[in-house]
């Protein structure tokens, strides 16, 4: 057992920097410099760099497009593209839907829609929220009836994210009423361009059109788009999650949040010394520090299980309780961090809009990151659905 | 970066594991705490010739088994799984830590002796006036001819009682609290002029204030290294602590949790109720940051030193602040019951307790890794 790196782990870290500084879209860099909100093309601009050079997907299996990377160089990815401020990958595709139909898909729907998940052809959305079913995920109503070679899918889906902007969605449908819960779900890809289907915008707190309502009425969907058996669906689902929540943990953005927390405080003056002097924020800067690390390793165990051919099991809940708490807490102290100059509402740069926003440049996303990232100990099975599943399926409660 | 055991590794825990599942359950236990000397001297030496493991983290031209502070981590999880009271920090990891470090001629007298179990060294550096500063020291060793005389007053040392050696940290020159002057001595514990105050600590042990009057002590007792070497050997001791904290947390939960799926209360298994689910949820979630944080700074005790202090006192400070939470919430989830001496779980808890300000607080040790990373 070690942290040391190899030779070739090494040279690998060199490669990746000269790659992302070589390559990195210099018009995403400067949006992301700027506090601009992020198009659908910025977003896949990344994606299609890394796709071109074959590692947009790392941790999948070769045979499906993956880099066949160690433990260690998925490490040192992470966090050199932490390092460097890229943007992170919408998650839809290449993280959720992509595991599933690679580990539960027929060969005619790997071959269909893995390789355009990599290239990024094909945006994914997930259909899984419904208006009345959030933590209980299992209570949704969404139907599909049988109708020959199609189903007829009617109902409502809620808090989907980047909707605005997909090709197509995994979604969790009834297709037994009378079964148990969890036993009558399905899971169906459907193309988003069907007739009957209509995304409604969401605005959150920050703002941000990030979440939709997607409406679903008559909306046909041949049954070969379904993955997986009929009624089997909540087998996919609760892979999916679990995936999802290890890439949640998101300790090598927090660590480059660190940094960016640290750099203000050095800036922001308290007195006649910077606020990074202040005993009692310095503090709390240590105590984020020091429960980062604690996630790091945690992860690190919790991957070299992995490795050693264990899944991500729910072990990975204590991953995402304690990973969005940080964020969380980076966001509060970002915003504590700049002061006055969280309060100017800054609407983001929109067409033909080149006005300079109030304050310090690292000021006018502070109050509406904080206020977006209340999310994450509610997405992805809120904080106490985590301790509720820690407590049953960990601890036999 | 490799995060696996050896095999070798995997037995010395399972071999360590066994022995102490057969030799220190909790009644024997009991019983040891009420011998005369505090401790039942046989399983030290069983340890060492039965089971010949109190070489692990020696080189093997010493008659070790070649290991180091990953072998020290997995001992001291081990035996905090049980609360032993063994000398085995003491001894193995400070004393022996010194004795790697110690010129070759004590290196090659004491080590062997360490390993036969015929050693036991007890680590006197703590002083009443200086709370967690290693060179808050007024302790002197003054030259006199070829060796020194020892004076000055030593606060808590555990297992002096038992001890054949004292590792003492004492200055040569400089003021109290200065870096310089503060230098490290091994010493025969019989010595005149030693004079000892033992009696026994809240979590079991034997401890003793220990007053040097005048004690003359030969030159060759001096091992070179400096308050450097004293505050290595602290951060080894530290994360080996945070090891046996690793071992005593996954006992607290364990036992707290058995006792709720057992305990009923409204007609119920108090393991039903959500609360209580959560609460062992949170106490599963910190006592896996402790194993996790054991490991960091266990990994990153070959680090430059200033990289080594900040990762070590990130680990204390979130041992100290875990282990209190889970040992303050296994005794409220036991009740009443929890606060009697009749169940092993409130034994976990006084010993959990003196480790969180073991070697420093979490005070402390976030106050060392703002110094070390946090400038302005």
């Amino acid at each position: 057992m070690h942290l040391d790196f190899s030779p070739e782990d090494l040279a690998f870290q060199q490669e990746v920097r000269a790659f992302i500084a070589e390559n990195y879209p210099a018009e995403l860099r400067g949006k992301q410099d700027e506090g601009d909100e992020l198009s659908k093309e910025d977003f896949l601009a990344w994606h299609k760099v890394l796709a071109k050079k074959g590692w947009v997907a790392p941790a999948w299996p070769v045979e499906y497009g993956g880099t066949g990377w160690t433990a260690t160089q998925k490490y040192i990815w992470s966090e050199e593209t932490a390092r460097a401020d890229c943007i992170r990958l919408m998650p839809f595709g290449l993280s959720m839907v992509g595991p599933v139909i690679y580990t539960f898909g027929t060969p005619e729907q790997k071959a269909k829609f893995l390789p355009r998940i990599l290239s990024g052809e094909d945006w994914w959305c997930q259909g899984y929220s419904e208006p009345g079913s959030g933590s209980d995920l299992a209570s949704l109503r969404t139907k599909a009836v049988r109708d020959g070679d199609h189903y007829i899918v009617n109902g409502q889906k809620t808090w989907t994210t980047m909707a605005q902007h997909a090709d197509w969605g995994f979604f969790l449908v009834r297709t037994d009423p009378d079964a148990k819960q969890q036993e009558g779900i399905s899971f169906l890809l459907i193309d988003m361009k069907t007739p009957g289907i209509e995304v409604r915008p969401i605005i959150t707190l920050g703002g941000e059109h990030e979440v939709n309502e997607v409406w679903l009425e008559d909306v046909r969907v041949p049954v070969e788009q379904r993955v997986y058996e009929e009624n089997k669906g909540w087998t996919c689902a609760k892979f999916l999650l679990a995936h999802e929540r290890t890439g949640i943990a998101g300790v090598a953005a927090s660590k480059r949040g660190v940094e960016k927390v640290k750099s203000i405080a050095r800036t922001e003056m308290d007195g006649d010394k910077p606020l990074i002097a202040n005993a009692f924020f310095k503090r709390k800067i240590a105590e984020l520090e020091m429960d980062l690390t604690a996630l790091e390793f945690t992860e690190l165990r919790s991957l070299a299980g992995e490795s050693a051919g264990k899944g991500p099991g729910p072990e990975s809940s204590l991953l995402k309780i304690k990973g969005s708490e940080i964020q969380q807490r980076l966001t509060e102290l970002t915003l504590e961090a700049v002061g006055h100059y969280g309060a100017p509402y800054f609407r983001g740069f929109g067409e033909g809009d080149n006005e300079h926003p109030i304050g310090p440049d690292y000021a006018h996303r502070a109050a509406p990151t904080y206020f977006n990232t209340r999310k994450t100990t509610i997405y992805g099975g809120s904080n106490e659905i985590q301790r509720n599943i820690i407590a049953k399926m960990v601890l036999g409660l | 970066m490799d995060f696996s055991y050896t095999e070798t590794q995997g037995m010395l825990r399972d071999t360590l594991a066994r022995f102490l599942a057969d030799t220190y359950d909790f009644e024997t236990r009991k019983k040891m705490l009420l011998r005369p000397e505090g401790r039942d001297p046989g399983i030290w030496k069983a340890l060492a010739t039965e089971l010949g493991i109190l070489g692990a983290p020696f080189a093997e031209e010493h008659g070790g088994l070649g290991g180091g502070a990953l072998e020290n981590m997995i001992m001291m999880e081990e035996l905090g799984k049980v609360i032993a009271i063994e000398p085995y920090l003491q001894t193995v990891v400070i004393g022996g830590g010194a004795m790697k470090r110690a010129p070759a001629a004590m290196a090659d007298a004491v080590i062997p002796e360490i390993i036969a179990g015929n050693a036991v060294l007890a680590f006197a550096y703590a002083e009443p006036q200086g709370r967690y500063d290693l060179a808050n020291i007024r302790t002197t060793a003054k030259a006199d001819g070829a060796g020194y005389v020892l004076s000055g007053h030593k606060a808590v040392v555990y297992a002096t009682p038992w001890a054949t050696h004292l590792l003492v940290t004492a200055r040569t020159g400089g003021s109290t609290r200065e870096r310089a002057g503060v230098e490290l001595f091994l010493i025969d514990a019989t010595l005149p002029g030693i004079v000892r105050r033992d009696y026994p600590t809240v979590d079991g042990f034997q401890a003793s204030e220990i007053y040097f009057e005048n004690v003359a002590i030969p030159g060759d007792a001096h091992i070179p290294g400096g308050i450097d070497l004293i505050e290595l050997l602290v951060d080894e001791a530290t994360v080996a602590v945070c090891g046996e904290a690793c071992g005593i947390s996954r006992k607290l939960h364990e036992g707290t949790l058995d006792y709720i799926k057992q305990r009923k209360q409204f007609g119920q298994p108090i393991g039903k109720f959500q609360v209580l689910q959560h609460r062992m949820a949170d106490m599963f979630v910190e006592a896996e940051q402790i194993a996790s944080m054991a490991l960091m700074g266990t990994l990153k005790l070959d680090l430059p030193a200033a990289e080594r202090k900040a990762a070590v006192s990130l680990a204390k400070a979130k041992v100290s602040r875990s282990i209190n939470f889970v040992g303050q919430n296994a005794i409220q989830t036991h009740g009443g019951i929890g606060i009697t001496v009749e169940l092993a779980i409130g034994h976990y808890f006084k010993r959990a307790t003196m480790i969180e300000n073991q070697f420093g607080s979490a005070d402390f040790h976030l106050g060392r890794f703002e110094d070390l990373t946090l400038a302005d």
